[in-house]
């Protein structure tokens, strides 16, 4: 239905939106994460961001043990237990968000609002200088932006109108026609490549990656600002097979210059893990030695790929 | 030191060798030459010490002399008798000559201003932070000869047995600081006109004054003779100071077998055979007529902050052109002798302050601030290559003083500025970063001329004034906080028990928040009306008593108007209050407003109960305080309103209020130094949820930790001040390393800082640091000596803050952020 204002008032779940942002695109950008997204990748660092529903995060440093949501729990779902802090009884659970209300000190906090495009605008506006001035813009990120292709055209529209530069992180899983039309209006593509083996690709992400890896090629036809993001886990996609498919992929594509960054994996996200409730199974995630992250990036070079360390 | 060094500036980058950069071999990557490494070490690895010998000079000179002289000449003679008899010393490596003491690092003492007892000596000798050496034989010494001689007659005696009680009272309960207590007026930047007049010159202007003067109209030309008969003694005496230095280098020649020093000796008895008598001639008589008029002011007086030359590139350029152009000088020399320079002024910490003053400035830093690019005073873009000279220098000697900053207009160049980022960089604190264009406008404000304007720039920490031409006093720090905390209580003071403030109603029974800042208002009208009331008397004494002779042959118009620079001579006379803790205050205001004026849900009974305990069983209130108001510093315009008002209210209740010198005015100020531990020390716990004896918030910076939302939501807080309203605000921005990593990182600080600067803000300083290196540095402070952290408008070696500030900067906002 179309607003008074032109808008159509689309709403989606947003998670963050974070200002200074400096390794997501050209200059000083706004990143807005939108919350849910199709795969699980095993190295997710923004693990808050896959389900599509609004989620507690409870952080235990924080927690004064005061009691205050267990009292208000309309549902009697929690419990407040000696040196292991509140525990949750997810069955009685309906996620209504009157414990995070009542938290003092913001242990308990609820993931994900619904915000619609014009209050994103909002935000990103209170920006607008210091973009400018450094050649940056905005960023939407995840999650999965393609997965609210609404909101997402809305919010890209409106910065073009108001002449903002953006760009968009995604991990290229969505309908080919949705991505074509965001390419319309979308000045660069931050696309994430992990694994080339799509049987691989299927166990560390949840998903095959034939859908990917075509999307790709056709968005690689019709936008020329597309650079990709791969992420080096030791053992996982470093290994000389997977490097070696991943460049022959990468050269294969249509299109004259490739930009590639390169981005380590960190383990800085077992905390936010923790805060849903989950535990990560990291130990067997490294990232791989400085070395062998320079070999990396001197093979993509001499296959004529610009690869970078770090985005 | 220099080992740890790990990149330089690479702009503008330069090739080896004669021309190119300062290396002394081949290899080993930037720094210092031998004799710079071996000058900078001994300024550093040099204990600071007092040398009584100014005071001995002058108590002698009292005892014979006092009341034979009118007090201009007398202040002038005894001036003059220092210079004849103090102790010369011409280090083994120097170029540039002279100390303030007997040698490096030895400072003096004024007991005509301060006249330390025995005991202070004792304890300036054994206090964990900032201390003196001195030995017993010269503590017996000053307790027989200097003490007796001063006591009672000193002008912080005499200050503080004429202060009004309620003076007294709220001085004592750290409502605000007061900077002449111990500390004569100064804070004095120079123009350009030292390099183009010697001594000489300037006596036979001041004798042409003498002339002109109308004895027959004029009631004071007999007073204005008196002060320009001494200022041409001034004149004789600093020139009398640079012949003997001449005289001491002749003697080392005659005595010096390696030939290469020889004529490096015979070269420093022309020079200083020629300056500060005559104009400079070439690069180092300019930067040694600087240093010796420098001189000149610290002995004379210890006025705050010592001495500053300015906008010292601009000066030298003509100099460094010429020199290169007709093959006198290349570029490795210049660097050299601006790196001597530089550890010259290193070797003169500041004079040891004792009481509530070494409590609000515990540092040995005496605050000179060399100001580098900026702007002409035609307008026009001022960096040049000495500029960049400067910034290598800073970079490569990383020392405590001097200050220095880089002053950036809109017509600055990018190149300049990414130059000072990639020293800024390297976590050395410096150097702090000057929007031009708004300080320019702040003194157009406050009535400068265009061109005057454009020839000032920042001293101290951020201070704004026109150089050569001002002179702009800083009369201490007021603690905003604490009379908040007055208000909530009534005019009395919970921590003291006293009652400093006046009645400004039970808060209890107000009922709305626009009746509680209106009696803030009242509260803070009182105590800055104090503060002015007593300030004004303290200007006069220094008028009466104790004139800068010296100083005021170099400040305009001191000459042409035969008035002292104490006694409204300068041009432009200006008298700053330093307000501190904006944020403190505004986030305070800010709970008070929503949670007990709007929402209700805590009563403010309640909340002074809270505040009265210190939060102690209130940690639930406390949390909800942090988590649940808008606070100042997240671009909030709830909570930045709340600043905006109580800026508003601070400026009109200060600016434009006379100061008793002709046109002189008060202005607002809102830096801090490290004043805001001290008042954070003697205020309880505030509404903003801050805990009793944890510092206020610095300059105009956010509250510490409660800006949530990155730089350049901090900056566009900042920005809805007024900053041209003040003669300087403060904001420190503390940066992970790994922010700045690449280049590209350094360009969008850039960005950052000119986005801030077309938004207006006056400055912005960074600490470059992470948070491991400080806990080690803490632990391990041994290994961590050459630690530099800036805060609150200056740097200082970690180490040697105390360790509340050393928390403070481990706890301030990381502005980490992970993509």
């Amino acid at each position: 239905m179309m607003k008074m204002d032109g808008s159509t008032g689309k709403q989606g779940l947003i998670f963050d939106i974070k200002r200074y942002s400096i390794n997501d695109g050209p200059g000083i950008r706004v990143t807005v994460f939108f919350k849910g997204c199709p795969l699980s990748c095993a190295w997710c660092h923004n693990p808050e961001s896959q389900s599509f529903d609004v989620q507690k995060l409870y952080t235990i440093a924080r927690c004064m043990s005061c009691n205050s949501c267990v009292q208000a729990c309309p549902n009697q779902a929690l419990s407040l237990s000696n040196g292991e802090g509140i525990k949750t009884k997810q069955d009685l659970c309906d996620n209504c968000g009157v414990c995070a209300e009542v938290c003092p000190s913001k242990a308990v906090e609820m993931c994900g609002k619904e915000w619609s495009a014009e209050l994103v605008m909002k935000e990103i506006r209170k920006e607008m200088l210091v973009m400018k001035t450094s050649g940056g813009g905005v960023t939407f990120s995840g999650g999965e932006p393609l997965a609210n292709p609404e909101l997402l055209v809305e919010l890209l529209s409106a910065c073009k109108a108001e002449e903002i530069h953006t760009a968009v992180d995604t991990s290229g899983f969505a309908k080919k026609d949705i991505l074509l039309k965001i390419a319309t209006v979308t000045d660069l593509f931050l696309y994430d490549l992990k694994l080339i083996d799509p049987e691989r690709h299927k166990k560390y992400t949840g998903a095959s990656n034939t859908i990917i890896l075509e999307n790709l090629k056709e968005l690689s036809k019709i936008h020329e600002n597309i650079i990709l993001r791969v992420p080096l886990i030791e053992r996982i996609n470093t290994d000389e097979e997977s490097i070696k498919e991943m460049i022959d992929y990468i050269v294969s594509l249509p299109g004259l210059t490739k930009h590639v960054n390169l981005l380590p994996y960190h383990s800085i996200a077992a905390v936010k893990y923790a805060r849903l409730g989950g535990t990560y199974n990291h130990e067997n995630l490294n990232e791989p030695g400085h070395d062998r992250q320079l070999a990396i990036q001197d093979q993509f070079n001499k296959a004529g790929i610009n690869a970078v360390i770090g985005g | 030191m220099f080992e740890k060094v790990k990149q330089h500036t690479s702009s503008p980058e330069r090739q080896m060798g004669s021309e190119g950069n300062f290396y002394p071999e081949p290899g080993t990557g930037p720094g210092m030459n031998e004799r710079i490494r071996r000058l900078r070490a001994e300024s550093v690895d040099t204990p600071v010490s007092i040398s009584i010998e100014r005071a001995l000079i002058e108590t002698e000179f009292y005892r014979e002399n006092q009341g034979k002289y009118s007090i201009p000449v007398m202040r002038a003679l005894n001036f003059l008798e220092i210079c004849r008899k103090k102790a010369i010393y011409i280090g083994h490596n120097e170029l540039i000559v002279g100390e303030r003491g007997d040698s490096p690092r030895a400072v003096y003492t004024f007991p005509e201003l301060n006249c330390h007892s025995a005991e202070d000596l004792r304890v300036l000798r054994t206090r964990d932070q900032q201390n003196y050496f001195i030995s017993d034989e010269d503590i017996s010494k000053y307790a027989s000869e200097v003490i007796p001689f001063w006591e009672g007659r000193s002008m912080r005696d005499r200050i503080f047995s004429h202060v009004p009680e309620e003076w007294k009272a709220a001085y004592e309960a750290g409502l605000f600081t007061e900077f002449m207590e111990q500390r004569a007026p100064g804070h004095t930047c120079l123009d350009g006109k030292i390099y183009q007049k010697g001594m000489l010159d300037f006596k036979k202007e001041i004798e042409q004054e003498i002339l002109n003067l109308d004895y027959f109209g004029d009631p004071e030309a007999t007073d204005k003779e008196e002060q320009l008969r001494a200022m041409a003694i001034s004149c004789d005496a600093i020139i009398l100071l640079a012949e003997r230095h001449a005289k001491k280098a002749e003697d080392l020649a005659g005595k010096e077998k390696d030939p290469g020093r020889r004529s490096e000796l015979l070269k420093i008895v022309d020079v200083c055979n020629w300056v500060p008598a005559h104009a400079p001639r070439d690069f180092r008589e300019a930067i040694q007529m600087y240093w010796f008029v420098h001189l000149g002011t610290i002995i004379e007086l210890n006025g705050w902050d010592a001495m500053n030359p300015g906008h010292f590139d601009q000066h030298l350029i003509p100099f460094y052109e010429e020199g290169v152009r007709n093959g006198t000088l290349c570029r490795e020399q210049a660097k050299e002798l601006l790196s001597c320079f530089w550890i010259k002024v290193n070797n003169q910490p500041a004079p040891p302050k004792v009481g509530i003053t070494a409590r609000e400035s515990g540092t040995y830093n005496d605050f000179t601030n060399i100001n580098v690019g900026g702007v002409k005073p035609d307008g026009n873009d001022a960096v040049n290559e000495v500029s960049y000279l400067m910034l290598e220098v800073i970079e490569e000697l990383h020392i405590l003083q001097p200050g220095n900053s880089v002053h950036i207009s809109t017509i600055t160049p990018d190149e300049f500025l990414d130059s000072a980022l990639k020293v800024i960089r390297q976590g050395h604190g410096y150097p702090s970063v000057f929007n031009a264009d708004i300080y320019i406008k702040e003194m157009l404000r406050s009535g400068k001329t265009l061109e005057d304007a454009r020839e000032g720039g920042c001293s101290g920490c951020i201070e704004v004034g026109a150089f050569g031409k001002e002179a702009y006093l800083l009369t201490g720090y007021l603690n905003v906080p604490k009379i908040l905390e007055l208000t909530l209580n009534n005019g009395f003071d919970p921590v003291s028990g006293k009652k400093p403030g006046i009645q400004t109603g039970d808060p209890s029974l107000m009922v709305s928040y626009e009746q509680f800042c209106k009696a803030f208002n009242k509260q803070l009208k009182y105590i800055i009306d104090l503060k002015i009331k007593v300030n004004n008397y303290i200007d006069r004494m220094y008028a009466l008593n104790s004139p800068a002779t010296f100083l005021s042959v170099v400040i305009d118009d001191c000459i042409k108007k035969g008035k002292d620079y104490y006694n409204g001579g300068a041009r432009y006379n200006t008298t700053y209050i330093q307000c501190t803790g904006l944020a403190t205050v505004a986030d305070s205001l800010s709970v008070l407003k929503k949670h007990v004026f709007e929402d209700r849900k805590v009563t403010m009974d309640h909340l002074l109960e809270a505040l009265g305990r210190n939060f102690e069983g209130e940690e639930i209130l406390r949390q909800r305080i942090l988590n649940y108001t808008p606070f100042f510093g997240n671009d909030d315009d709830t909570a930045d309103e709340i600043a905006v008002h109580v800026f508003n209210d601070l400026f009109r209740l200060i600016d434009g209020r006379p100061n008793g010198k002709e046109g002189g005015k008060y202005h607002l100020n809102m830096l801090s130094t490290t004043c805001h531990i001290y008042f954070g020390k003697v205020l309880g716990a505030t509404p903003n949820g801050r805990l009793a004896g944890k510092s206020i918030s610095d300059g105009t910076s956010p509250s510490h930790g409660c800006d949530i939302h990155g730089p350049s939501a901090v900056i566009k807080s900042l920005s809805k001040l007024d900053h041209t309203l003040t003669g300087g605000t403060l904001l420190n921005l503390r940066f992970l390393p790994s922010l700045l990593k690449r280049d590209s990182d350094i360009r969008k600080l850039g960005s950052l800082i000119r986005s801030y600067f077309a938004m207006g803000g006056h400055h912005v300083q960074f600490n470059i640091v992470d948070t491991s290196t400080l806990i080690a540095a803490r632990e391990h402070p041994e290994e961590y000596r050459d630690l530099l952290v800036r805060m609150a408008g200056y740097s200082d070696y970690f180490n040697d803050m105390n360790e509340d500030l050393k928390q403070e900067v481990i706890e301030r906002t990381e502005n980490e952020s992970f993509g």
